[in-house]
Formats: structure tokens, sequence, C-alpha cells
């Protein structure tokens, strides 16, 4: 047997996946086993299945994901901490026939940017949010985030997090999924083929509502880990993240079409 | 030509609205005009007053701290700007309502019983048209005609038919004015 | 000629913003410049031109849907008053670095803190030295008249496409509640789609077919590429100062002395100056119309020719004198006087200020 040289293996007809064209080629800066790239994924993916690459316009948050437009091959605004949902609204009311999203995380979209994203939310703007919960503020060395679980040790919290000085873990997406402008809200992880798969099609439907000018903001919550915040291996803290983060922030649709699912 | 005046009395007695429709009637007839309101909490308090300036030229301040003429309607606005009076200018006043008449011997103190005129003509939203009316027999600085042009420019459209009745207390106000 | 009409400052600034052919206006209510956004609203630009006009939840949010709307390369602006331009700080931080334009109007107030809402000139640091973190500037430009508060708003929009920047009409509440004769001029259309494609290709709306993405940001974590981008932004504000600079000389051929002064405290220093001269004293007004860039050159023409003294007379403690100094450095007088707080100096008292730190002193 001769032997088989990579030029051997790299042919059109031994393709199974290729990386969509609206991911960059710029090598993703973060941590091995974060959820941030496989999201990043999901929604350039869908963008590119919905035919909208020319179509897009991208807002970035303060956080890990800071440098999305890095890696994301659309038009891209990096917004300041938190403003996301501001900077999207005036793009989208300005352009009302262009696909506008935002991304963010826990400490930007339910701490420093409550407001605007209620607001957003409130008004009905016909934008996507798509929001990384991992509980803990990475990008700054994990601090406390809004949404850090009770008794949750994290820089600020080293003792865990206190209930009753420190407040309890905001469920923005249940406090959004109340507000009439919101009309579709929906919570999924991307820690498994499975999920990630069906973390796509909630992001191909936020999208597609926007397409179909349905009334109001389609808002996906993604519960993700945070292995080096959290301090554990990769694998390990996805079954933390099972045990602990899925029974607080239960996966699945909270409000569809504009009505409220009753649990 | 540059007229400086104050106009000053109670919130609702049409001082604000007064002051525009002198200052749209000096524009139709292509003069300079600035119109500045006391706003905010000195509103709320109650009183109101407008620096109206109608001027030839270039108009430079628009507040100031002497007026060739004053227009007071409530006892507050006496006791504020009888002495901001150039020597020589003119006070014009409704007695209504004023308890300690201005006592200055260096201006001109004119009153027009504005209240009481309005109530006559049946209509007391035109109380501050019968005190235009007395100012300007006084100083007439801008034609009737271009007062009625000012009017019809300050007034929507669906108060056009109010104009007459303006008119009418505009022309009653001048009737009887009276140099104290 | 144009449309004469009677209007209030702020008025006719939101008036001006409709016939400038803005995109959008996106703003929050605050003493004494709501008549703005009340304006706009009533007038349904939207049924006119198919501006945009929506009242944001706070000036922070204001500031960054212009970020947003601005980015797109299209017309937005915005007006607040002091506290509301505090909070916009952040945003205009933002902006200059990502260097993308829009108008932002302050109706300026008694400060510091929620101060009161009468006219105040106290502002004037915070819009010329940057206002936001970073090495930033900003052109300011500031009315004296209901019918500057109307013309301003194209000359901003002209810069701020021009220099992609930011661009702050700094007026007061004076001038704001005030009304004056305004010539109105005539209707601009809005800018077309393929208009901002081609003009402006960093604007972010939506990948050209076949051509690179288009990202706006003030973020770059090499602190060398940053610097990079520094010395880009400073030969910006090089350019702008060597070529935007705005100013009016009033009765200054014979004078022997000089009153610096901008908005309402250039109009009551002209009541000043001819009470002066009633008097027989020689003395002009430098108006500054732009405070940044700050008009060097003609106030160090006049230290030439042999002015005795300038008088900066700011409604304020003392801020636009600063430059005034840096300027004059030393080869005449230079004094301030200022009332601030919300009150406005009389022209007699402007007088006597002149003739007791100047003339007398």
């Amino acid at each position: 047997m001769s032997e088989i040289a990579i030029q051997d293996i790299i042919k059109p007809e031994n393709l199974v996946y290729e990386k969509t064209k609206l991911m960059t080629d710029k090598t993703l800066s973060y941590c091995p086993g974060c959820g941030h790239g496989t999201t990043h994924r999901l929604i350039m993916e869908v963008i590119e299945e919905l035919g909208q690459e020319n179509e897009t316009i991208g807002v970035a948050p303060v956080g890990c994901s800071v440098l999305a437009y890095e890696f994301m091959n659309v038009d891209m605004q990096e917004a300041a901490h938190g403003r996301a949902p501001a900077v999207a609204t005036a793009i989208k009311r300005l352009w009302p026939k262009k696909v506008v999203f935002t991304y963010q995380g826990d400490g930007d979209l339910a701490a420093i940017g409550t407001a605007e994203t209620i607001h957003a939310c409130n008004r009905g703007e016909q934008i996507v949010i798509v929001f990384i919960n991992n509980g803990i503020y990475g990008m700054t060395g994990g601090q406390m985030a809004p949404t850090t679980l009770p008794g949750m040790k994290t820089a600020t919290s080293p003792y865990g997090r206190d209930i009753a000085t420190m407040g309890n873990p905001l469920k923005i997406t249940e406090l959004v999924a109340q507000l009439p402008g919101t009309y579709y809200v929906t919570r999924h992880s991307v820690h498994t083929a499975a999920a990630a798969r069906k973390a796509k099609r909630a992001i191909k439907k936020a999208f597609q509502n926007q397409l179909d000018g349905k009334p109001g903001l389609s808002f996906v919550e993604v519960v993700s880990n945070c292995n080096s915040g959290w301090k554990m291996e990769p694998v390990q803290s996805n079954i933390w993240m099972e045990e602990n983060m899925f029974p607080y922030y239960e996966l699945g649709d909270i409000k569809v079409d504009g009505k409220l699912l009753s649990k | 030509m540059t007229e400086e005046i104050i106009i000053a009395g109670f919130g609702g007695q049409g001082v604000l609205s007064m002051g525009k429709i002198l200052a749209y009637s000096g524009i139709m007839q292509d003069q300079e005009v600035s119109w500045f309101p006391a706003y905010g909490p000195e509103m709320r308090g109650g009183t109101a007053n407008v620096t109206v300036i109608v001027s030839d030229d270039r108009i430079s301040s628009p507040t100031l701290t002497a007026y060739d003429t004053a227009v007071i309607l409530n006892q507050q606005s006496m006791d504020k700007f009888e002495s901001t009076v150039k020597p020589g200018g003119v006070l014009i006043y409704d007695p209504n309502g004023i308890s300690k008449h201005p006592t200055r011997k260096d201006i001109n103190i004119y009153t027009i019983e504005g209240a009481k005129l309005a109530a006559e003509m049946g209509n007391t939203k035109i109380f501050n048209m019968v005190v235009l009316g007395g100012y300007l027999k006084v100083k007439p600085i801008v034609k009737l005609e271009n007062v009625i042009k000012g009017l019809k420019k300050s007034l929507h459209e669906r108060y056009h038919k109010l104009i007459p009745l303006n008119e009418d207390a505009i022309t009653m106000g001048m009737k009887h004015v009276v140099l104290k | 000629m144009g449309e004469l009409r009677l209007m209030k400052g702020n008025e006719a600034l939101a008036e001006a913003a409709v016939r400038a052919g803005s995109d959008g206006y996106f703003g929050y209510p605050i003493t004494p410049q709501s008549e703005v956004i009340e304006y706009l609203m009533a007038e349904k630009p939207f049924e006119r031109t198919g501006m945009v006009v929506l009242q944001a939840e706070s000036e922070v949010a204001a500031i960054n849907m212009l970020y947003g709307g601005g980015g797109t390369g299209k017309k937005v602006m915005t007006s607040s008053s002091s506290p509301g331009i505090s909070l916009m700080q952040e945003g205009l931080s933002y902006m200059a670095g990502a260097e993308i334009p829009c108008i932002v109007a302050n109706i300026v107030r008694g400060g510091p803190g929620l101060g009161d809402i009468q006219p105040a000139q106290s502002d004037y640091f915070q819009s010329v030295k940057g206002g936001g973190h970073g090495d930033y500037r900003l052109p300011v430009l500031a009315p004296a008249s209901v019918q500057e508060m109307s013309d301003f708003v194209p000359i901003s929009y002209d810069l701020a496409f021009k220099y992609r920047t930011p661009v702050l009409i700094v007026s007061d509440g004076l001038i704001g509640q005030m009304m004056e004769k305004v010539e109105l001029f005539d209707q601009m259309p809005r800018i077309t789609d393929k208009e901002i494609n081609e003009k402006y290709p960093w604007a972010t709306n939506g990948k050209p077919k076949g051509k690179e993405r288009r990202i706006l940001t003030s973020l770059d974590l090499d602190p060398h590429k940053l610097e990079k981008h520094n010395f880009h932004l400073q030969d910006k504000y090089k350019q702008i100062e060597a070529n935007e600079v705005r100013y009016e000389l009033i009765d200054c051929d014979d004078a022997e002395y000089i009153i610096v002064a901008y908005g309402s405290s250039s109009r009551i220093s002209q009541k000043a100056i001819q009470l002066a001269r009633a008097e027989g004293i020689k003395v002009g007004i430098l108006r500054l119309i732009t405070l940044w860039p700050f008009p060097k050159k003609p106030i160090d023409e006049l230290v030439i020719k042999g002015i005795k003294g300038f008088l900066a007379v700011e409604m304020s403690a003392g801020q636009m004198v600063e430059d005034v100094k840096l300027t004059v450095r030393e080869r005449t007088k230079v004094e301030h006087f200022g009332r601030y707080g919300g009150v406005i100096h009389s022209p007699e008292e402007v007088l006597e200020a002149l003739k007791t730190k100047i003339i007398g002193g």
C-alpha cells in the first residue's frame, strides 16, 4: 500500500463538514471548551442559510465576545458596554429591511445594559438578541455576574454568592418574556451536538421572525460554560452546568409567536 | 427705532402670547425682533414675564435690566419692574388687583382696564389683546394691519375665525388707555 | 429668500434638523431643550421626509442610537442639556474612537450636578477638551442667535461627515428658549442608500457583494496599533484646526480693548459695547463661533495690533478665559468676568467689569 499524503484526503468528494464562510479564518480567542465559538458559528450558519450575508449588521458587546467582529464575517459595530440594544435599535429603525442582531454576555446584557435591554424589548424592536449566560465575568477575570448562582464562588464572591448581601441571580430572560414587545423568547445550550442543533433551530427561528417582519423582538439565551472562570476542566464544567445552571436556568421555549408558554 | 419692552403678569393672562403677537407684527414690517421669557420654576410660581425687543437694527442683548416700556398686570410684577423703566419711559398697567400703585414721577404712567373691558366684551380670554391695544395707542411701533398679519401667523388656522374679535379687543384697548 | 418665522431657538434647531435631511433624531427630554423633541414629534417628519424620531429611554441610549445610526452612514442627531450631555460622554468617546459622524446639541444649563435649568456656559471645558475619556477633540459650534441655531445644523453635518466625527452645537437656555426671526433654509433631500454606499465605504449597512466586511470599533488591544490610530486622529484634529476656525469680529477696527465671548454672552456684550462706546470707550468683540478649534490666529493678530486688554465674558467661573490666556501668553492683560449657576450678566455689569478689570485695573 502506498502512503497516503494529506493532499489525497483534502478533496471535494471527501468533504463532510465545511466551516461557513461567514466565519473568518482568524483563530478564536476563546478558551478551549467555551460555548462562544459554537454560538458564533451557529449564528453565522443561519445567516448564510437565510441568504442574508450582505444584508446583516451585527453589534458586538463588551466582555469575552468583545472581539466577535473579528470572527463574524458580516458588517459589524462594536458597542459600548451594555449599549448594543440601543445601537441595534437605531440601525434597524434606519434600515428596516436589513437584518440586525446583537450578541451579548450576561454582564453586558443583564447588568450594565439592563435598561437598554428592557427598553429595546419593550419597544418591540424587530431585532435578534443572542444572550450568552455563563454566570460569570470571563473577560475581566472571573468576577460575579448578575446571573452567578447562589453560593457560586467568583473573584468578587470568593466565599460564594451570598444572596442576603449580593442579591439574587437575575432571570432576565423570564423578565423580558413578560414584556409585550418580545415575540420569541427561548433558552438553549450548545454543549452537545444535539443541544447545538436545537439552539441553531431557535436562532434560525429568531432571524426568520425578523425577516418575516413579525411584531417584536426575538431573544435567544444560550446557557454556556466558562471553564476558566469556573476553574474547571471543559468536560467537568459542562457536567457542572447541567447539574447546577440548568435547574436554575431551565432550557426551552418561554414565549413563542408572542404567546407565553405555560409551564 | 428700538423698543425694549417687558410684559409681566400671572401665567394664564396671555403675557407670553401678547409678546409673541407683538414680535410677529414686527417681523411683518421687516423689523428685527426677540422674545425671551422667564422660564422654568419662575413660571411655576404663577408669574410670567417676557422681554420683547423690536428694532430696525440687529438686536444685541435679548435680556435687559432697563426697559423703554413695562406692561404690568399684577402686583408682584409691579414690585419687581416699576424701577426698571428707563427715565422718560412708559409704564402701562391694569389697576385690577393692584394695591400699591406706581409712584415714579420720571416716567409716563398709563392705566388700561383690561380685565374689566374684556369681561364687558364677554370674553376674558381677549384680556391680553385689550392690553396690547392700550400699549399700541401709547407706542404705535407696529401698524394695526401688521398686528392682524402677526395674529394670523401666530394663531393656528382653526382660531382664525377669532381674529375679528381680537381686532375689536385691540381697538377697545386703544380707546380706553388713560394717562395717569 | 427662505421662509420667515418667529421661532424659539430649540424649535429652529428641530426644524433645521428636518430640513437638513436628517435621517434620525434620538433624544430624551430635559429642560431647557425638551421643545426639540416635542416639536419633532408634533411636526411628524416621518411623514414629511421619512426621518425617524425616537424618544430613547435615556441619554445613554440616545447617544448609542447615534453610534448605531451614524455608523451606517445616516445623518443622525440628538440634543440634550448639561446633565444629559454628561451621560453622553461615554458614547461620544466611543464615536470619536470609531470615527462616527453625528450632531449633538447641548442647550447648556447651570451646574454642577443637577444645577438648575437657567442658561449657563459652564460646559466649555467638557465641550472643547474632549469630554469623555481618551485623546480626542470634537468640533464645537456656538450659535448666538435663533438664526444660527438653524444655520449651524447643515454646517455641522458637513463637518461631521467631512472629518468622520461627532460635532457639538453648544448653546444655552437663553438661545434655546428665546424667539427671534429666523429665515429657514429650503428642505434638503435625505441621502439615498446608493449615495451612502458610494460616499461612505466605511458605513456598516450590510457587507457589499464581493467585498470585505466593514467593522466599526474603538478597540485595539495592540498598543502600537492603537497608537497609530491615535496618530491618525491627531492628524485629523490638526487639519480641523487649520481649516475650520470660525469667528466674528464686531467693532474691532479702532478697538483698544476686546471682549472675547460666544453665544449668549456675546449678545449681552454687544449691548455692553454700545454702552461703552456711548461713553467714548473703544471696545470691540471677538465672538467665537467655533469653540474648538479655538480662534488663536485672530487673537494673536489683535495682540500684535496692540490691544491693551482682553476681557473674557462667559457664563462660567472661568473656562474659556484659559484658552484666551494660552493664546495671549502674557503679552497683554487678560481678565475674566463671569456670572454663573444660571445667572446671566447684565450689559451694565459687563461694562463695569471692563472698566474695573481692564481699563482701570
